[in-house]
Formats: C-alpha cells, structure tokens, sequence
C-alpha cells in the first residue's frame, strides 16, 4: 500500500488553487456573516455590544431551520413535527427568524435556540407536551444536496463505463476510477481478504458520502457551509450501520471469540462484558473520530475569522486570514483523510469479523 | 452537551437518505463500474499474458529457425566438404589411371617399336642377303663366261689344294 | 467556569495523543529509514495507529464539549 502517488500526483497542486480560492469565498461570506450579527448585535439597541465567539461558532456548527445565503438573505425550510397529536408540517419562514412564535394544529411552537419548542401563550416553554423534530432542516438539505451531487456523479461515469466500455476512462471517469480502484485496492482488499467484493458498494459508499459532505462543509457561501458530517447525529448513524454490518457478518470464530475466549471458563463473566464494550466502542470511536474532527476544523477555521471581530480591528485580518487559508488546505486534506480512515476502520472490522480462523 | 446528543430528526432522515443512496448507488453505479472495471482489467491481463506468450512463441519460433539455419549451414558445409573430398578423390583417381595407363600404353608403344625394329632388321637382312647372292651370281656369272677363266680357277683352286 | 475545566482537561488529553502520535510518526519514521521498501505498509499501519490514538484524544475532547452548555 502505497500512498505516496496521492500527495504526489497533479490533482494537489489543483486542490491547493482551489482551495486558496475558496478560503478567499469563505472569508467574503463571513465577513458578510459577521457583519450582519454585528448590525443585528447593534441594532438589539446598545445593551449588548459585546461579541461572544463562542456563541457565534457553536450557532455556525448547529444546525439550522434555516439555510443562509449571506447577508439577510435566506431560504425557508420546511418544518416537520410529530406530536403526540399528530403530525405537524408548516414552513419555517413563520417563525420569522426566531422572532415569532407560531400557532399550529395542536400547539403553538417557537424558536429556543434554533430547537423547537412547544409554548402556551405567554411564551413560557411547555416541557410537557412531547414533540419530535422530523423538519428538513439546513443539515438534511445539505445531505440531500450531497446525494443528488453524488447520483450525478456516478451515474454519469456508470453510463461512461457502459458506453465507452473496454476502453480507457475519460474526463470525469478518469478522475474517479483511481479513487474506486484505491478503496478497493488498498481499503477493502488488504483488510477484508477474499470476500471484499460483497462490501465494495458499502465501503464505497460510505467513503464517497463522506468525503462530499466534507467538502461541502468546507465550502463558505450558500450551497456548503453546513456542518454535517460534524454532526454526532450523522456520524452516529454511519457508525451504527458500521456496527450492524460488522456484526450479521461476524462468522463463527468472530462469535467465539467474543463469547468463547481462550482464557479459564470463570474468566468468561469478566471477558463478556470486556468483548461486548469492545464490539460497541469501535464504531462509538469512529463515530466519534469523524464528528470531532470536522467540528473542530470548522471550529478553528471560525475562532480565526471570530478573532477580528473580538479586537474590533480590520488589521487582525492580515493575521488571521493567512491562518485560515492553511487551516483551510490543511481541512482539505482532512476531508479526505477522515473519509479514508473511516472507510478504512470500516473495512478492518468487517475483515476481523469475517476472518477465517488461522490459530 | 447540545452538540454531541445525536437529534432524532436528523438521525432519521440521515438513515432514509442514506440507505436510498446507498441501494441507488450500489444497483446503479457500483455493479456497473465495478464490473466495468474488473473485465477491463481482466481483458488488460489477458492481453499481457497473451503478448508474453506470443514474445515467447516469436523467440521459440527465431530459435528454431536458427537452429535450422544452424543446421542448414552445417549440413551445406558437410555436403561441399565432401563434394570436395569427392572431387579431390576423383581428380586422384583419374590421375593415376591416366598414368597407369599412359605407361601401359609407352610399354606397348616400346614393344611395337621393337619389333618393328626387328622386323625391318630381318628385312633389311634378308634384302641385303639377296642382293648380295644376286650380286655374286651375277659377278660369277660375269667371271665364268669364258671356260679359260674356268679353267684357271679350277686350276688355282686345285694348286691350293695341293699345297695344303 | 465548568468551561473552562473541561477545556484544561481537553488540552490534557491533547498532550496525551501528541506524545502518542509523536511515537508512532517517529518510529514509523525510523521503520520506514530502516526498511524503505515497506514504506506503504509502515504508512498504513502508522495512519492506524495514529487514528486510534486520536479516538482516545477526541473521547478527552467530547467530554470536554460536554462542559458546554
């Protein structure tokens, strides 16, 4: 396994450009962003002046019922709630921001720190009425962005692969088949052994479906910008099929390793509840691993751009902004990174799980 | 503590768009490219392997066609040496029948001229015999016409004979 | 005030994984030096390695998210 061709290869120096241009975008947009809450930190009359960059960042990594374009420009979602009445669909453009609660079918709900929340009348939060956020919010249309892009992608290089069959790869296809043959060649077969086939189209999956969102994340302006696969919700669900798939193909050795150890029969009592964490804290890791490392490269990328605004000086930029553009490179890499290790790790617990036994 | 409670809103549609990208993906893009690119990879293979053997049947092939030509000059140098071992063999031979025959053929010259020789000596011999009994007859002849003379020879001869 | 514990204490277990990374990439380093050839092999096994530290380090990190409000 060779990855040396992957930092050598031309397509860097391209991401490189790329991404130098798009760091220049993200701090337009922020600074565009940043303007506004400070006209809107202005304009909630002078009480509050002071610029808190904690709130703004962890606002910035959250997810949203709406999605911002930039400036006081943004989309609407639609909202979806099911209560322990029924089902509830509006727009989030009644809430208007936040700044207004709205009166549906059963409850009335406003905004609380961009959570729905059930209110009565005078605007005190009702805790005991049940309600579960099911709305398409800024993280869902993202992922759904991710996924159009995606079945767009492969889809086009399928049909490539049909039409121009037996010949070399061009354009788009050229660009993907060394990455298909790279998760099969140096993730699937080297970790899983002879039955890597079956789990190609997961691994794939997984590492083009994160990869994307990666990259979308770091876009700055309107489509990007959301923090998905900084979210523990995503990275718990793509841990939990990890899980699921590691453990119905887990063979018999798999199984008696677990339950059956090679150790004293009145070590088993301590060795189950060992093995069982065991088998739950490896997923948990990876799921773990992908949520902090996205938060936290946005969250470094956001303390930078936060830092002119907490000197209230335009010359902190000159600093600053030389530090985002290589933490941005530096999240590029990341991007793909995470997206490796995460298929990887995947791999190598379907390997340990559907390894033949060779004791 | 908000930022690491997984919301159920997201988590649920994270699993349904998920899956359905992953079905979609894995019926419409995987199988396809997958199989696009282990047949095609396979078909590189096969072509490798098969230009391997067609080097090796073409070096199999020149070494046979040298070993022959091989053969070939040898057999060519083995066919002229004994053409010329032949030729030399024949040029002998021709050579010492020639010569045996050629003094066969002075020893029957020899003997010829011999006795021709011979002949001719016999000849001339018995030539010169006649002629010299001719000359004498006709000498005698000559000598004996007159008795006179007869008679003196008779005379002489008998007067030696007294002396003896 | 509980913020800022936890972010001492995610700086903690920071120091934990760079020492820990910092092991792996120097010993790697000297695998790689000393046998260039499994060079792929040491990189992959070393991304590992460092990944699964760095799980450990992010545990620290996530408690230390846990602070916040």
């Amino acid at each position: 396994m060779n990855f040396s061709h992957i930092l050598n290869s031309k397509k860097i120096a391209l991401s490189v450009v790329l991404s130098v241009f798009l760091t220049f975008c993200t701090c337009k947009t922020f600074a565009i962003q940043h303007e506004e809450h400070a006209a809107e930190a202005a304009a909630e009359t002078e009480h509050e002046e002071k610029f808190e960059p904690s709130e703004v960042i962890l606002e910035h990594i959250a997810d949203s019922h709406f999605f911002h374009v930039g400036g006081h420009i943004s989309f609407p979602l639609p909202v979806i709630l099911y209560t322990d009445k029924g089902f509830e669909v509006f727009s989030s453009e009644k809430f208007e921001h936040g700044h207004k609660a709205h009166q549906g079918k059963y409850y009335t709900y406003a905004l609380v720190k961009d959570k729905i929340k059930v209110v009565d009348a005078e605007g005190k939060i009702n805790e005991e009425a049940k309600v579960y956020d099911f709305s398409i919010t800024k993280n869902v249309a993202s992922m759904w962005l991710s996924i159009v892009l995606l079945l767009v992608i492969f889809f086009s290089v399928a049909s490539a692969y049909k039409k121009r069959e037996g010949k070399a790869p061009k354009g788009l296809q050229s660009f993907i088949e060394p990455l298909i043959v790279f998760v099969r060649d140096d993730i699937a077969r080297p970790n899983i052994g002879r039955r890597y086939n079956s789990f190609m189209p997961l691994l794939l999956t997984i590492f083009f479906f994160i990869w994307i969102n990666n990259l979308i994340g770091l876009v700055p302006f309107f489509p990007g910008g959301s923090n998905l696969t900084g979210n523990i919700a995503v990275t718990f669900v793509l841990a939990v099929i990890t899980l699921i798939v590691t453990n119905i193909n887990g063979n018999k050795y798999y199984w008696k390793h677990i339950f059956l150890p090679d150790v004293p029969f009145w070590l088993y009592p301590i060795m189950w509840p060992v093995e069982l964490v065991g088998v739950i804290s490896k997923p948990f890791a990876l799921m773990i691993r992908l949520f902090a490392n996205i938060t936290a490269g946005h969250i470094i990328v956001l303390s930078l751009i936060s830092l002119i605004f907490v000197f209230k000086s335009a010359y902190v930029s000159l600093v600053s902004v030389p530090f985002v553009v290589f933490m941005d490179v530096l999240e590029l890499l990341v991007a793909a990174l995470q997206a490796f290790i995460f298929t990887l790790l995947t791999a190598l617990f379907i390997g340990t799980a559907v390894e033949e036994h060779h004791h | 503590m908000e930022l690491v409670t997984p919301e159920i809103g997201l988590v649920f549609w994270t699993t349904v768009s998920f899956l359905i990208l992953f079905f979609l993906l894995a019926k419409f893009a995987w199988k396809p490219i997958m199989k696009a690119i282990d047949e095609r990879e396979r078909s590189i293979e096969d072509a490798l392997l098969k230009a391997d053997a067609a080097k090796e049947e073409m070096s199999r092939l020149t070494n046979e066609n040298e070993a022959l030509l091989k053969q070939a000059r040898a057999e060519r140098d083995q066919i002229l040496a004994e053409a010329r071992k032949l030729k030399e063999q024949i040029v002998a031979e021709a050579r010492t029948t020639a010569q045996t025959e050629g003094a066969r053929m002075l020893e029957l010259a020899r003997i010829e001229i011999n006795n021709q020789k011979a002949l001719a000596l016999t000849d001339v011999k018995n030539q010169v015999a006649a002629l010299s009994l001719e000359i004498a007859e006709k000498v005698l002849r000559k000598e004996f016409e007159d008795g006179s003379k007869q008679d003196a020879l008779v005379a002489d001869l008998l007067k030696e004979v007294k002396l003896k | 005030m509980i913020g800022s514990i936890a972010a001492l204490g995610a700086g903690l277990a920071v120091i934990g994984a760079g020492i820990g990374i910092g092991q792996v990439g120097g010993k790697a380093m000297e695998g790689i030096s000393r046998q260039p050839e499994a060079a792929g092999k040491i990189q992959t096994a070393m991304i590992i390695a460092a990944a699964l530290i760095e799980g450990a380090a992010l545990f620290g990190v996530v408690v230390s998210f846990l602070g916040l409000k």
